[in-house]
C-alpha cells in the first residue's frame, strides 16, 4: 500500500499526442489533482507532461503548486531540429510556466560518435531551463544496446541533467527493466564518485501497478530509500494511474476492480 | 509471523512485507519409509532418523535408516529389474517412461520446491526457478537420449552397465538426483540412490512420482540413511557402478573401496574454484557474477566462485562494488520470496564454515560482513567477505562450502593462470573481460572441468559437468554424461 | 427423434489461422463406398504463397528459441495426439484403412513425434564440431536451420508419412508449408488442430489441401522457400521440382517412398537434411608464458 501510494505520487501525469487539445490537457490537469476522490487520502500525482502549446493550458488549470508541469521541448519525439529552434522550444516552454523540461537527446548524432554535439547540447539547453529542472530522454529503444544506454547516462549526468529518462514513449522497446537498471548504476556511479543525486524516470510501457512496484524495488535496491520520492524518481505515463488506483481500491475491499469505476481522462 | 526479511537495521523507509510461499499444498508424511521394488519397505533395523527444516530446526519427517540388510533387497530388486524388464525393454519405450517422469515432475515443481526449500534450507526463489525446473529438464533431456544411444556411440558396441549405485549430497538434494537417475536409466540401467541424511524429501517424492509413473518396479529404488548406507552401496558385490557427489574425502576413500573390483566409478567431488575479473570486464555484470558466484545456495556449491582474482587496477572498484551489493542481500526465511541468502543446511556445516572465518580473522584476512539481523532460530551465516588475501592463506586454499569469498589480486594474465591453477581442485572457472580471445586464452590454459565466461554457475542438462584433479572424474550432463553409464567395447 | 450429427469443416491452416481457401473451390473427398465424406479445400497458388508469407515470419523467433523449448513443444504435440488417438482413427477408417491399421498408424505418429521431440536438443551435439585449426583459433561449426520448407505429403501412410517428414523439419528449428495428400487430408487438418493446440507459434506449421501438381509448382519456384522435401514422388514429378527448385538453389530432397511404420524411416539424416552448417573463426590470445602443464 505504501509502495502503491508512493507510485501514484511520483507519476508524470502524460498526454503528448498530435491530437492534443486544451480541452483534453483541462481534463487530464483536473484528474491530476483529483485522482480518486471517493477514496480520501490520496496522493496527486507529481507532474502533468504536455507539450510547449500546452503548458499554458496546464498553468492555469493547475492552481496549486503541488502537482507540477513538465514540458517536452527539443523538437520532442525526434529531436531532428536545428539549436536555435530547440533553444527557442525550451526558452518558450520555460516562460509559459513550466516547471520541468523533458528533452530529447540526438540520437543520430550519439550513433554517429559525436559525444561532445550531444554534451554540447544538453548543457546548452541546461543553461536555456533557467530554473526549470532538466530531464533529459535517452531514447533507448533507438540506442541499441545497453553498453550505449551507459554511454548516454554518463553524458547526460555531466553535461547537467537533473533527471535522465529512459524514452518518449513513442519507440518500442521503452522503458525495460533492465535500461532502467543500467540507469540507475550510472546514477549510483556517479553519486558514489561526487556525492550529486540524479533523478530517473522511466517512461514508456510501464502501465500496470506491477511494473512500477518492480521499478520501486529496483530504485530502492540500487539507490538506496533517499530517491523514493518524487523529486528523484518518476513515472512517465498516461494509463499507470487508474491501474494503481485499482490496487489500492482492492487492497482495501479485497474485491479486484473494474475499470469502468475509475474515471478516464 | 515477524518480519523475516533481514536487512541492515538502521534503515528507514520503505520495507517489503514477507512474502511467503504458501506450504498448504504441500504432501508430507509423518514418517517415510524406503522404495525397494516398488515398495515402500520398513527397515530391517525398524531405525528412523528425523530430518530438520534448517531454518527452524523443526523436525520435517521421521525417515527410514537402510542398513547393510537393506541395501542388500534394493541391490537384488535393481537387478532382477535389469535382467527381466529393463534391458529387454525397446528402448523407445524405455524413453516414453523418463519423458513421464519429468512430465510428473514438471506438474508437481511447486510442489517439490516448497520441500526442497523446507528440507535444505535453500531460499524458494532458487529452488522453484533453478533446482527444480533443472531437475525436470534433466530427465526431459535424457529421455530422449535412451532410444539414440547408437547416435551418441556410433561405431562402437555398447552395452549398459546393470545397477547403478549412486549416492548424492545435501546441496542440490533433487537435482543431484536426476543428474544420477535420469542418465542411468537412459543408458539402461537400474538404479538404487541414497540421498544425503539432511536432506533426503524431495528424493522420497520422487520416489513417489516414480511410483506414480509406472516405472516397472525394482528398476528405481531409494534407501535413506547415513554414512553406512552408503558404504554398503559402494561395497555390494552386485553394484556395477558406483556415482558418487560429496566432498573429495569420501570420493577418495570409495576409490579405494572400489579397488580391485570391476565397479566403474565416476566421482565429483570438490573445489575451490577461481573467478578471475580483468579490467577490461563489464564491472557491474561481474559484481553481479562474483556475488552469484559464491552466495548461491549460501555457498553449498561444489563449483562456487570462492577464489576472487581481480586484476589490481579495478581492485579497490571492484570490492568497494561488492560490498554495496552484499549490502542488499537479504538472509531469512528461505520460504520468503524477498529471500536471497536462505539457510545453512546444517548444524555442522554452520560449524565448519564458522571454523574458516575464525580461521581467515586469525591469518590476518581482512573480513567484511554486512550488518544484517539474522533470524533467532536456525542456522544462518552472513556472507563473508575476506580481502588481503594471499595464496598461501588456509581460507584460500581449502573448500569452506559456504558464503565466504576470499579476494586477491593479481597483475599479468600469466599469473592469474598459474593462481588459479595452483590447486589440487579443478572444478570450474570464471573469466570476465571484453576480450574474447582472452576469454579462449584462458579457458584453453586454465585445468577446470567447466569454465564460464562473462556468467557464473550456469547449468543446464545438454552441457557436461564435472572436474579435473582431486575435483572428480566423469562428467554429468550432456552427452558425455551418458558415458558415465555404458560399458563401451 | 434421433439426434442430427453436427459436421466438422475441414479448412486449411495458414499463420495460426484456419481460413478456406481465397480460391473459394473445394473437391469433394470420396469414402469407399463411394459417399461424400467432406469438402476439401482446393488450395490455390495464393494460398500457397500466404502460407511461405506466415512461415517466414514465424521463422525469426521459432529458430531462434532455445532447442529444449522446442523439445518440449514437439513432445506437447504428441501428448495432444495421444489424446485425440480416438478421432484420428476414425477418420483414418473413413480415408479407408480397417481399425487395426488406422490403430497402428496412430501409434506409431505419436511414437515417431516424441522420437524427434527427444531430437531437438541434442542433434547440436551430434552433428557440430570443435575443429583443430593449427592457428591460434577456436574453430566451431554448429548446424542452423535451413529456413522456410515446402513439404510434399507422401501418398502413403495418410498420418505417419506427414508426420515423418513434418516433425524433423521443425524439430530443426525450420518453418513449413505442407501439401497434405490429396486422397489423405482430413488427418493433416486434424493434425493442424492438434498442432494448433500444442504452443507451437502460428505459423511455424501451415497445411494446404488441394492436389499437389497444383499447388507444388508455386513453392518449389517461391524464391522465399529454401528447401522441399518430399518422398515418393513420381519421376516427373520430382524432377519438375527439382528444375524449379534451381532457381534460388533449394535444398531438395525427395525421399524413396517407403514403409513408414519401419525404425528405418526414422533418424538423424532427416533433421541433418535441413540445416546449415556455420563455422566461426575466433582469435586465443596468445601472450606470455604461462601454460596448463601446473
Amino acid at each position: 500500500m505504501q509502495g502503491l501510494k508512493m507510485v501514484l505520487n511520483m507519476i508524470d501525469l502524460t498526454t503528448l499526442e498530435g491530437k492534443d487539445t486544451p480541452g483534453k490537457v483541462k481534463q487530464m490537469c483536473y484528474k491530476a489533482q483529483h485522482l480518486h476522490d471517493s477514496y480520501p487520502g490520496l496522493p496527486t500525482v507529481a507532474a502533468v507532461c504536455v507539450y510547449p502549446s500546452m503548458v499554458g493550458v496546464a498553468r492555469k488549470e493547475l492552481r496549486s503548486n503541488t502537482v507540477k508541469i513538465a514540458s517536452v521541448s527539443t523538437a520532442f519525439p525526434s529531436g531532428q531540429a536545428p539549436m536555435s529552434v530547440k533553444l527557442e522550444d525550451t526558452r518558450f516552454a520555460v516562460s509559459e510556466g513550466a516547471d520541468e523540461i523533458d528533452m530529447v537527446i540526438s540520437r543520430g548524432k550519439f550513433l554517429a560518435g559525436e559525444y561532445n554535439f550531444v554534451f554540447d547540447e544538453i548543457a546548452a539547453i541546461k543553461e536555456a531551463c533557467g530554473k526549470a529542472r532538466l530531464k533529459v530522454i535517452l531514447e533507448t529503444g533507438e540506442l541499441s544496446t545497453l553498453d550505449n544506454v551507459r554511454r548516454a547516462s554518463d553524458i547526460a549526468i555531466h553535461a547537467g541533467a537533473d533527471f535522465i529518462k529512459t524514452s518518449t514513449g513513442k519507440i518500442q522497446p521503452a522503458a525495460t527493466m533492465q535500461v532502467t537498471y543500467t540507469m540507475l548504476m550510472a546514477i549510483r556511479d556517479h553519486y558514489d564518485r561526487t556525492g550529486i543525486m540524479i533523478g530517473m524516470k522511466p517512461a514508456g510501457g510501464i502501465s500496470t501497478s506491477k511494473l512500477a512496484l518492480h521499478n520501486l524495488v529496483m530504485v530502492k535496491e540500487v539507490l538506496g530509500d533517499q530517491w523514493l520520492s518524487n523529486e528523484w524518481f518518476r513515472f512517465g505515463a498516461s494509463s499507470l494511474a487508474n491501474d494503481v488506483l485499482m490496487q489500492i481500491m482492492k487492497t482495501e475491499t479485497g474485491v479486484y476492480q473494474s475499470p469502468d469505476y475509475f474515471s478516464m481522462d | 509471523m515477524a518480519k523475516k526479511t533481514t536487512k541492515k537495521s538502521n534503515e528507514t523507509g520503505w520495507d517489503y512485507a514477507p512474502s511467503l510461499e504458501s506450504i498448504g499444498h504441500i504432501d508430507l508424511k509423518e514418517s517415510y519409509d524406503l522404495f525397494i521394488d516398488g515398495k515402500w519397505v520398513k527397515p530391517s533395523s525398524g531405525k528412523y532418523f528425523e530430518t530438520i527444516n534448517p531454518a527452524n530446526e523443526k523436525v520435517l519427517a521421521k525417515v527410514a535408516h537402510a542398513n547393510e540388510e537393506d541395501v542388500d533387497r534394493a541391490v537384488k530388486a535393481a537387478r532382477k529389474a535389469y535382467d527381466t524388464v529393463w534391458s529387454k525393454m525397446p528402448a523407445s519405450e524405455r524413453a516414453k517412461y523418463i519423458f513421464r517422469i519429468a512430465r510428473l515432475m514438471q506438474e508437481r515443481a511447486r510442489e517439490l520446491s516448497v520441500i526442497e526449500t523446507l528440507d535444505a534450507g535453500k531460499s524458494i526463489r532458487e529452488s522453484r526457478d533453478i533446482d527444480v525446473p533443472l531437475a525436470c529438464n534433466h530427465f526431459f533431456y535424457y529421455a530422449g537420449w535412451a532410444d539414440k544411444l547408437e547416435y551418441a556411440f556410433p561405431n562402437r558396441d555398447f552395452e549398459p552397465l546393470g545397477v547403478a549405485g549412486q549416492i548424492i549430497p545435501w546441496n542440490f538434494p533433487l537435482l543431484m538426483a536426476a543428474w544420477k537417475i535420469a542418465p542411468a536409466l537412459a543408458a539402461g540401467n537400474t538404479v538404487v540412490l541414497k540421498p544425503a541424511e539432511t536432506t533426503p524429501l524431495t528424493a522420497l517424492k520422487l520416489a513417489e512420482i516414480i511410483e506414480l509413473s509406472g516405472l516397472p518396479p525394482g528398476v528405481v529404488n531409494i534407501v535413506t540413511g547415513f554414512g553406512d548406507t552408503g558404504a554398503a552401496i559402494v561395497e555390494h558385490p552386485e553394484v556395477n557402478k558406483v556415482a558418487f557427489t560429496g566432498s573429495t574425502a569420501v570420493g577418495k576413500h570409495i576409490q579405494r573401496a572400489v579397488a580391485g573390483t570391476d565397479k566403474k566409478v565416476t566421482l565429483e567431488l570438490g573445489g575451490k574454484s577461481s573467478n578471475i575479473i580483468f579490467e577490461d570486464a563489464p564491472i557491474d555484470q561481474a559484481v553481479e557474477g562474483i556475488i552469484n558466484g559464491i552466495f548461491f545456495n549460501q555457498g553449498h556449491v561444489c563449483c562456487a566462485g570462492s577464489r576472487l582474482f581481480v586484476q589490481e587496477s579495478v581492485a579497490e572498484l571492484v570490492v568497494r562494488k561488492l560490498k554495496q551489493r552484499m549490502d542488499s542481500l537479504y538472509v531469512g526465511d528461505p520460504l520468503d520470496k524477498n529471500t536471497d541468502i536462505g539457510a545453512i543446511n546444517s548444524k555442522e556445516q554452520l560449524e565448519v564454515i564458522n571454523k574458516y572465518i575464525k580461521i581467515g580473522i586469525e591469518e590476518g584476512a581482512e573480513m567484511y560482513q554486512p550488518n544484517c539481523e539474522l533470524p533467532d532460530k536456525g542456522y544462518f551465516c552472513r556472507p563473508t567477505l575476506f580481502s588481503n588475501v594471499a595464496q598461501s592463506n588456509v581460507i584460500a586454499q581449502e573448500e569452506i562450502f559456504g558464503p565466504v569469498l576470499t579476494i586477491q589480486t593479481f597483475r599479468t594474465v600469466d599469473e592469474v593462470i598459474q593462481k588459479a591453477n595452483n590447486s589440487p581442485y579443478g572444478l570450474a572457472a570464471g573469466v570476465w573481460t571484453d576480450k574474447g580471445s582472452r576469454i579462449f586464452n584462458l579457458t584453453s590454459k586454465l585445468r577446470a572441468g567447466v569454465v564460464w565466461a562473462n556468467t557464473y554457475n550456469k547449468f543446464d542438462p545438454a552441457s557436461p559437468f564435472g572436474g579435473y584433479k582431486e575435483s572428480g572424474f566423469g562428467r554429468e550432463g550432456g552427452l558425455h554424461g551418458l558415458r558415465a553409464y555404458v560399458k563401451l567395447k | 427423434m434421433t439426434r442430427l450429427q453436427v459436421l466438422k469443416t475441414y479448412k486449411i491452416f495458414i499463420g495460426g489461422q484456419f481460413p478456406r481457401t481465397e480460391s473459394g473451390r473445394y473437391y469433394s473427398l470420396k469414402g469407399k463406398d463411394g459417399f461424400d465424406i467432406a469438402n476439401v479445400c482446393l488450395s490455390s497458388r495464393k494460398d500457397a504463397r500466404n502460407a511461405v508469407v506466415a512461415a517466414r515470419k514465424a521463422f525469426g523467433s521459432w529458430s531462434e528459441r532455445s532447442a529444449f523449448n522446442r523439445g518440449q513443444i514437439v513432445y506437447r504435440i504428441a501428448e495432444m495426439l495421444e489424446g485425440r488417438r480416438s478421432q484420428f482413427i476414425e477418420e483414418l477408417q473413413l480415408m479407408g484403412l480397417n481399425a487395426a491399421n488406422a490403430a497402428k498408424e496412430v501409434d506409431a505418429t505419436v511414437d515417431r513425434i516424441v522420437f524427434y521431440a527427444g531430437w531437438c536438443d541434442k542433434y547440436q551435439q551430434i552433428v557440430s564440431s570443435v575443429n583443430p585449426v593449427a592457428s591460434s583459433h577456436f574453430n566451431f561449426s554448429v548446424a542452423e536451420p535451413t529456413g522456410v520448407v515446402g513439404i510434399v505429403a507422401p501418398e502413403e501412410s495418410p498420418l505417419l508419412g506427414l508426420v515423418s517428414l513434418l516433425i524433423p523439419a521443425i524439430a530443426g528449428g525450420n518453418t513449413v508449408v505442407l501439401l497434405a495428400s490429396e486422397k489423405y487430408p482430413l488427418s493433416a487438418v486434424t493434425l493442424a488442430e492438434v498442432i494448433h493446440s500444442s504452443d507451437v507459434p502460428g505459423g511455424v506449421v501451415n497445411v494446404l489441401t488441394g492436389t499437389a501438381g497444383e499447388l507444388m509448382p508455386p513453392l518449389a519456384s517461391h524464391l522465399d522457400v529454401n528447401a522441399m522435401t518430399s518422398a515418393g514422388l513420381s519421376k516427373d514429378m520430382a524432377s519438375a521440382m527439382h528444375v524449379q527448385a534451381a532457381d534460388n538453389v533449394k535444398r531438395v530432397f525427395n525421399y524413396p517412398a517407403m514403409d513408414w511404420s519401419k525404425a528405418s524411416s526414422q533418424g538423424l539424416s532427416m533433421i541433418e537434411d535441413l540445416q546449415e552448417i556455420k563455422t566461426t573463426w575466433h582469435p586465443i590470445e596468445n601472450i606470455g608464458g604461462a601454460t596448463s602443464s601446473y
